[in-house]
């Protein structure tokens, strides 16, 4: 056989070969065959030399139209090696996709932390901050400076935990109101106060002895009732929904005059009248009013000068309705299968 | 505060607004009707159907051909023909053979649905015709408990004698009961008749007067000294008036069917005609009243009639009150007493001696006015709430006393029979001058932010009863002097007359805005940022936050302890309540452990794994406080506390960690937090001693020379104090202050570091030390000797054993040497491994393990 049919030959060979293999490993056995150091081509080419010189040319050609053949449709093969393989292994990594994935803890912050930070960030787009004041308070500053002296009828509004004859658990976050004012003058204001307050009440799933209250403060040099009521109407469109109502009802508070309460069409007959707004068709969101004049100088402030408003708003209450929370000691009790559905 | 509209409506005609708007219309003018209770009409428990239960008489009273204890009753109910009706009610039996009667009763028809009348509960049924011993009857005559009005089945119910008859029930005894909640000293709203005042103004309608009018219609002569009773008020600063009157001749019976109905209806319990007629007419004026009886008022020695001196009771001195307790008095307290002694506390309640009795023929009746603060002063000091105490403590106007007295002893004269004297005794030694306020309609405005027309203020005022003069009306610049009616308690200074120009023009017609002015400084809120900075880290770490009580009991510190000898350094001293709910809320919490604990062993019931955290205040005295200053003497600090307990994985198809959490996961996630704070480098940490932990598993954790606080697993011993299962509980408790007092510093500090691009060397290095070489110091001294160049050392193995020796142990870091500039040759690894070696050498007596 010469030299030019033995190419032929191994042509002939490699290509057949090559197209039974299906494994990499097998590839790599076949590259070697052909085009290793002692590779079937490769050897072609060393023996050109034995060749007479006309043919060498000729011979030449052949070996490297050969061996462009056999490296492209080695190229393509791996190809197709490589992809029949992954599919392979894609057939077989199949998992069932409903399986539970590993368990990652996901925290909760606690149900009345989130209504806090919803009722700051709504009240931040109006431009009031956060103040904080003590939760054990001076009688001074919970009552008196709150135009609700000692025996007054109004404190009976209010259930006190005593500390001793001057201090006492406050009961309502108002007396942070004097406490800013006295900070802060003679800016004007515009803050809310949060906190605890705490009220020497048994403890049912209507009353707890710990809740949490947000008050609100602004004074200034022309703050009126109508701005009191545009900014409750803000806070409640936003807090409760852009379609609710609001609606405002004389009231009484000592520390504000004239004082109102505003409330908005229950979230949960949408006005008809149910048992949790006691058929009214309104829940109250809280109580408000302008600033007592007696507050106002109590916080260093000219009444005569400036004004201002107030309003306390509740913080479990308004969690408990939009949730249907029906037991408020829920919140402090800390029931975990509870505070995760938040 | 209940009031009945069928009495309502004696003074102010509203029975043509249907009870719902009229209580919305209360309702923003800031009358707040709680409930509506509605008796007869369409809505009750029972309603009563108005063609089937009606006003009837009965004419006559005949025997049961066939039953002893039942009579046949001839009743006209205004059909064309009289109904005989079988019944066995007491009252009708004992007219057997009576004819000509005319008792108007209340009568059903079958097919009316009532109460069953000898059931115990309230068990409803509807009518049904039916043949008692022989005779056919299908009609009742109703008792108070068939028809809903009373607990127990007694006789059956008698309308007043000019009721017409054939009329629907409920036109007669229907009801809509408003029950008010009046906040607030308002003594002008504590009344039906002041209630019915404000309606008057807030529907625009007439007002009726006759109940003001008794003193003229009486032709009471008043005087200081009448002739029955020597007056005196030695306390006039307590008892700015006493008013006296007198009903001769009176005997005591059940007041009349529609007046005890009405106290039931308003809450109060018939007693008998005087007794109810006091109360009448509290309930109505809003003036509590208190009848002697004259005979048991004593003389003063050498008197010809009994006296009345109102004054300062003795320190000590006692009497029985009414309720049969002996009470013993205070100097502040004021009485009423007589020639012998004291019969009442003033304005509280009557004493026992001079009650008045069935054989009561005579009544001295007082009206008077107390001092509000120390009527609430009396009463609560006494414990001794009464609706009399109650009133006066909301401020009742004196101008009332004689008109209410005169009102009481008119209808004494009526009800029971007596008749008044034309004399009656007034000392008003406390007679109050009328209030005028200044007021410019301009303040309106300047509150509201909305103009109400300065005519519309007028009307609203004058409506009120308000009396407005204008002075001084010198060009745009309006001045009014305004009056206040005397019973306008509450009204004092300019803003308290816009709050009525407010409420009454309607706060629903105002517009909305926003405050418009100049913004006040923004400042930050460091605590709140810092709190929510935290509760944002451990959420992000996995942990739910809880909130506790800030009230725990004394009996929470001490079982931190429970190691006897030990104890447990708590800062301060406990902030402890005077007056508690219960003995484990009774002081504020020093530490946030108990809390914690108790939420995991409330929780442990229900599941096996918690991780929970807390931010909240700890509370403790430091010293008195300043009123002036606003200084409570209390510290509030903020902490954190974590507590981790349970198997670290929840259970899973494939195999999990099923260990119990312990002090490495709880150090983690301190880790974490302080990577989070970047104040990994600065803590020091150190081995802690604290009684509520285990004495091996207890860090101390330290910024410098403050101390953050301690963390660890929890002492046995406080585990099962909690009542917690026997598996490791780890908690911490860090001082927020401090903590992130130095994550602010940090922060400021902060600038960023290079990422270097050049490829690290990586190398493993372990170190034999001496057992008391905390890890931490090794690891720091590594990074120190290398520095810059390394750029981590993690800790991956610790060996004890024969290999290193008794007392020693052997670490092994995981180094990685980093330059920012350039790639680190075979050379720089070498100088820089033995700086490290060597200076471990020196400083820890390291040595270096070769393998
Ligand atoms: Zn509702």
């Amino acid at each position: 056989m010469d030299l030019f049919e033995q190419l032929e030959q191994v042509r002939t060979e490699a290509l057949d070969n090559l197209v039974t293999i299906d494994s990499q490993v097998d590839l790599v056995t076949w590259e070697k065959r052909y085009f290793g150091r002692k590779g079937l081509v490769t050897q072609q080419l060393r023996s050109i030399g034995s060749l007479p010189q006309e043919e060498r040319k000729t011979f030449g050609q052949r070996l490297n139209d050969i061996k462009q053949e056999l490296s492209t449709a080695y190229e393509a093969h791996a190809q197709q090696v490589k992809l029949a393989e992954i599919e392979a292994e894609l057939a077989s990594g199949a998992v069932d996709v409903t399986l539970p994935g590993r368990a990652v803890a996901a925290g909760h912050l606690h149900l009345t932390t989130q209504t806090l930070r919803q009722i700051y960030g709504i009240f931040a787009k109006m431009g009031f901050e956060v103040y904080e004041a003590p939760d054990v308070e001076l009688e001074k500053l919970n009552f008196d400076m709150l135009n609700i002296p000692a025996y007054h009828p109004a404190r009976d509004m209010w259930d006190t935990f005593w500390v001793d004859e001057q201090r006492l658990l406050r009961t309502h976050t108002s007396p942070g109101q004097v406490r800013v004012m006295r900070e802060r003058y003679p800016e004007p204001i515009r803050v809310i106060l949060p906190g605890k307050c705490y009220r020497y009440e048994q403890i049912t799933a209507r009353s707890e002895h710990q809740f949490y209250q947000v008050e609100g403060l602004a004074v200034g040099r022309n703050i009126t009732m109508t701005d009191l009521i545009g900014t409750l109407t803000q806070f409640t469109r936003m807090f409760y929904g852009a379609s609710r109502t609001t609606r405002v009802r004389s009231s009484y508070f000592p520390f504000t005059e004239p004082s109102i309460e505003v409330d908005t069409d229950c979230i949960l007959c949408g006005g008809k009248g149910c048992p949790v707004c006691k058929y009214t068709g309104w829940l109250e969101i809280g109580g408000a009013g302008m600033t007592h004049p007696v507050v106002l100088q109590n916080g260093g402030y000219d009444p005569d000068e400036w004004s201002g408003f107030a309003f306390g708003l509740g913080v479990e209450r308004p969690a408990m309705m939009k949730y249907g929370v029906e037991d408020i000691r829920l919140f402090y009790r800390n029931d975990l299968r509870f505070l995760r559905q938040f | 505060m209940r009031v009945p509209l069928s009495w309502l409506n004696d003074y102010v005609d509203v029975k043509d607004i249907p009870v719902q708007e009229l209580r919305q219309r209360l309702d923003l003018a800031g009358l707040e009707v709680e409930t509506v209770e509605i008796i007869g009409y369409e809505g009750s428990e029972l309603p009563w159907d108005p063609e089937k239960v009606m006003t009837a008489e009965v004419l006559a009273v005949r025997p049961h051909p066939d039953a002893n204890r039942l009579v046949l009753v001839e009743v006209n109910y205004g059909g064309e023909e009289h109904e005989i009706v079988v019944t066995g009610a007491p009252s009708l039996f004992a007219r057997k053979g009576e004819s000509d009667l005319h008792l108007k009763v209340a009568f059903a028809w079958e097919g009316a649905i009532l109460y069953d009348g000898h059931s115990e509960e309230w068990k409803k049924h509807k009518l049904k015709p039916t043949k008692i011993r022989g005779v056919p009857s299908r009609a009742m005559v109703c008792s108070e408990k068939e028809l809903g009005l009373a607990e127990e089945q007694t006789d059956i119910i008698y309308l007043s004698p000019d009721t017409p008859v054939g009329l629907p029930l409920t036109e007669v005894l229907g009801d809509y009961i408003l029950d008010f909640d009046i906040k607030g000293p308002f003594g002008h709203l504590q009344s039906i008749y002041g209630i019915a005042r404000e309606v008057a103004v807030l529907v625009d309608r007439p007002f009726k007067r006759e109940p003001l009018e008794a003193i003229r219609r009486l032709q009471l002569n008043v005087v200081k000294q009448p002739e029955f009773v020597e007056l005196e008020i030695a306390d006039p600063d307590l008892c700015p008036r006493y008013t006296a009157t007198m009903i001769r001749g009176i005997t005591i019976q059940p007041s009349p069917l529609w007046m005890q109905l009405r106290l039931k209806r308003a809450g109060m319990r018939p007693i008998n005609n005087i007794v109810d007629i006091t109360n009448y007419v509290m309930l109505e004026l809003g003036q509590p009243l208190h009848a002697f009886d004259y005979k048991h008022l004593r003389h003063r020695a050498g008197s010809e009639k009994p006296a009345i001196i109102v004054r300062r009771a003795g320190d000590g001195e006692q009497m029985k009150t009414l309720d049969e307790e002996l009470r013993t008095f205070d100097g502040e307290m004021l009485l009423i007493t007589d020639g012998g002694g004291p019969v009442a506390v003033g304005g509280v309640m009557g004493g026992l001696e001079s009650e008045v009795e069935a054989t009561t023929q005579d009544v001295l009746l007082e009206a008077a006015s107390f001092n509000f603060i120390n009527i609430r002063r009396t009463s609560q000091t006494l414990k001794l709430f009464t609706e009399s105490a109650s009133r006066f403590g909301k401020r009742v106007d004196s101008e009332l006393a004689l008109v209410a007295g005169a009102r009481a002893a008119e209808l004494m004269a009526e009800l029971g029979g007596g008749s008044v004297g034309t004399v009656a005794g007034d000392l008003y030694p406390g007679k109050p001058e009328m209030t005028v306020i200044q007021y410019d309609p301009a303040l309106a405005q300047r509150i509201l932010g909305v103009e109400v027309p300065v005519a519309e203020q007028q009307r609203i005022l004058t409506a009120l009863e308000f009396q407005v003069v204008p002075v001084n009306s010198s060009g745009e610049d309006i001045v009014w002097d305004v009056t206040v009616p005397s019973y306008r308690l509450d009204v004092r200074i300019p803003v308290d007359l816009v709050e009525e120009i407010g409420r009454v023009w309607g706060y629903d017609q105002f517009p909305h805005t926003l405050i418009t002015e100049e913004l006040p400084p923004l400042r930050h809120n460091k605590e709140l940022e810092n709190t929510e900075r935290i509760q944002d880290i451990m959420v992000g770490l996995g942990l739910d936050e809880i909130i506790t009580y800030s009230l725990v009991g004394p009996e929470d510190e001490v079982l931190l302890h429970p190691v006897a000898g030990q104890s447990l350094e708590l800062p301060g001293t406990p902030v402890v309540l005077r007056n508690s709910i219960a003995p484990e809320r009774s002081q504020m919490r020093r530490s946030l452990l108990p809390g914690m604990l108790r939420t995991a062993w409330s929780n442990l019931r229900f599941m096996d794994y918690i991780a929970v955290f807390e931010v909240g205040s700890i509370y403790y005295k430091v010293g008195e406080p300043n009123l002036e200053a606003g200084d409570t003497g209390v510290a509030e600090p903020r902490q954190l506390s974590v507590l981790l307990t349970g198997p670290r994985q929840g259970r899973w198809w494939q195999e999990t960690d099923r260990e119990y959490v312990d002090y490495f996961d709880l150090k983690g996630i301190v880790e974490a937090l302080l990577a989070r704070l970047a104040l990994v480098d600065q803590v020091a940490w150190s081995k802690g001693a604290h009684p509520a932990f285990h004495p091996g598993r207890c860090a101390k954790v330290a910024l410098g020379d403050k101390t953050l606080g301690y963390m660890g697993e929890l002492h046995p011993l406080v585990r099962e104090a909690f009542d917690l299962p026997e598996q490791p509980v780890v908690v911490l408790e860090l001082d927020l202050a401090i903590l992130m007092e130095a994550a602010e510093a940090a922060d400021a500090e902060k600038k960023v570091g290079t990422m270097a691009t050049y490829a690290p060397v990586y190398e493993d290095l372990a170190f034999v030390v001496d057992e008391a070489v905390p890890a931490l110091d090794l690891q720091r001294a590594i990074v120190k000797a290398g520095y810059p160049l390394v750029a981590d050392a993690l800790l991956f193995d610790v060996y004890r054993g024969p290999q290193v020796g008794e007392g020693r142990k052997s670490l092994a870091f995981a180094l990685t040497y980093q330059a920012p500039d350039r790639s680190l040759d075979e050379k720089d690894v070498g100088k820089l491994r033995n700086r490290i070696i060597k200076q471990l050498e020196r400083g820890l007596k390291a040595q270096l393990r070769t393998a």
